[in-house]
């Protein structure tokens, strides 16, 4: 028995507002989009913790970390999906975060299912409206931790 | 496996570990049921950290140069906390401080992003327990970056040991800066942008303002930076420094630090007595005060003078 009671800080509850961390991965300067989606997150009463561009792996696991995010979000527009996505799912794997990866961005039909079972949460192309942008994060996330 | 005890937890924030550290500042910052545990916790270690407000107006460039402070101060493990205001409606808000710092600063240097979340009150109690976990967690300095507008959002970067404003060539003239009330607080004033015209001209302005008096026997200095350019930067440190070693032998900085603790005690029963208040008032039950002043039958004024004296009794009860 301890001294202090224990309690579980490393299980994603309940209450407080989302936090999203979004990036631009590696080098890739089309970030318009991304400040579209940043505006559309926090009028939907999330908080976004916004990194902007040209981002590494372990730098978004770092802000993961230190802003206990709830989910990232990444935009791509270079054509680096099918490398780079699986790669940040893969260093959230080994971060032990539990933190899911949303993408958004021009990702042809065919890449779509590939990154799906590569273990992205979601992936949002250019026609998808801000309601189901503010969606897709809310159901990655009560996917990921159904606490939430 | 057993849930972590908050020792375990604590003695995990303090050998890095970056996600114990992340979730122990969740739980200050939702000041949820673990909030009073985590704070009373972090009070045994904390105490050691030098605490550095940096505060100024939007676009000054407060996050660069708090991210190169961070880099200079050659510390092994600095803390940022960068408060940035939740949008009034939506409650939402974009944090965006990082990207300012994360070019600049190693990744030993810890950042959290933190939004004001809508009560201004209770900004001001959990600030003092984010900084509190950072520096029972080792970090050192803790740097706390808050925009300068609003009374609340002064207060808070000014309850640091070393309070610093930034401000830009062409901000205004002496009048307008103390209009601000940014300035009482000042312990150094940065003129950042100083590449652009007028720099010394806003020194001048604010050394104007200084000659017309100042509190004790600290003139705050006035360092020229362009931050983005890392100019200067080291100059302020030393200023930094320099104030920090004022604060030890002046015996000021033992001052702040009661002043700040016992405002902290007011901010917290202040919060404390509006959510018990806020309670009462939601009682829309029967003949309670609120109900009978919708109806036109008590004033406004005679319903909270009510409310205040079942929250305060007048006669304390007795020990």
């Amino acid at each position: 028995m301890s001294e202090t009671p224990g309690i579980s800080p490393l299980s994603a509850d309940d209450q407080g507002p989302l936090r999203v961390v979004l990036a631009k991965l590696g080098f890739d300067g089309h970030d318009r989009g991304l400040k579209v989606v940043a505006r559309t997150l926090r009028d939907a009463g999330m908080e976004v913790i916004y990194l902007g561009l040209r981002q590494t792996t372990d730098s978004i696991v770092a802000a993961c970390e230190q802003e206990d995010a709830d989910v990232i979000g990444l935009s791509m527009h270079n054509a680096g999906h099918l490398t780079l996505a699986p790669r940040m799912v893969q260093a959230v794997e080994e971060a032990g975060l539990g933190v899911p990866v949303v993408i958004g961005g021009i990702v042809p039909a065919e890449d779509v299912t590939v990154l799906i079972e590569a273990g992205v949460a979601a992936v949002l192309g250019p026609g998808a409206s801000t309601e189901e942008v503010v969606a897709a994060v809310r159901a990655a996330v009560a996917h990921q931790s159904p606490a939430r | 496996m057993s849930a972590p005890s908050l020792d375990e937890l604590f003695e995990s924030a303090r050998t890095g570990n970056r996600r114990t550290l992340g979730r122990l500042l969740t739980m200050v910052e939702r000041q949820d049921d673990n909030a009073v545990m985590v704070s009373e916790r972090a009070h045994r270690d904390a105490g050691q950290a030098r605490v550095i407000g940096v505060t100024g107006a939007p676009g000054s460039g407060k996050s660069t140069i708090t991210g190169r402070l961070a880099a200079v101060s050659g510390a092994a493990r600095p803390a940022i906390l960068a408060i940035d205001p939740s949008s009034p409606l939506t409650g939402g808000a974009i944090l965006g401080d990082r990207i300012r710092m994360d070019n600049n600063v190693s990744s030993s240097t810890f950042i959290r992003s933190m939004a004001t979340r809508g009560h201004a009150g209770g900004l001001a109690v959990a600030v003092p327990d984010a900084v509190r976990v950072l520096d029972a967690a080792g970090c050192d300095p803790v740097i706390v970056e808050t925009v300068g507008v609003g009374q609340v959002e002064v207060t808070v970067a000014a309850a640091a040991d070393t309070t610093v404003v930034v401000v830009t060539p062409g901000w205004g003239d002496a009048v307008q800066a103390n209009k601000a009330g940014l300035l009482e607080v000042a312990d150094i004033f940065v003129v950042n942008k100083a590449d652009r015209p007028d720099a010394r001209g806003a020194r001048r302005d604010l050394e104007l303002m200084l000659d017309l008096g100042h509190r004790g026997d600290w003139r705050a200095p006035i360092v020229l930076t362009t931050a983005t350019e890392g100019e200067g930067i080291d100059d302020l440190w030393s200023e930094i420094e320099r104030h920090t070693s004022y604060l030890h032998h002046s015996g000021e900085l033992i001052r702040r630090r009661c002043r700040r603790r016992r405002s902290e005690v007011a901010d917290r029963i202040e919060l404390g007595l509006r959510d018990r208040a806020l309670r009462i008032i939601d009682d829309q039950s029967g003949e309670s005060a609120m109900v009978r002043v919708e109806r036109h039958e008590l004033s406004p004024a005679a319903a909270a003078e009510q409310l205040l004296a079942t929250l305060i009794p007048d006669n304390p009860p007795e020990e």
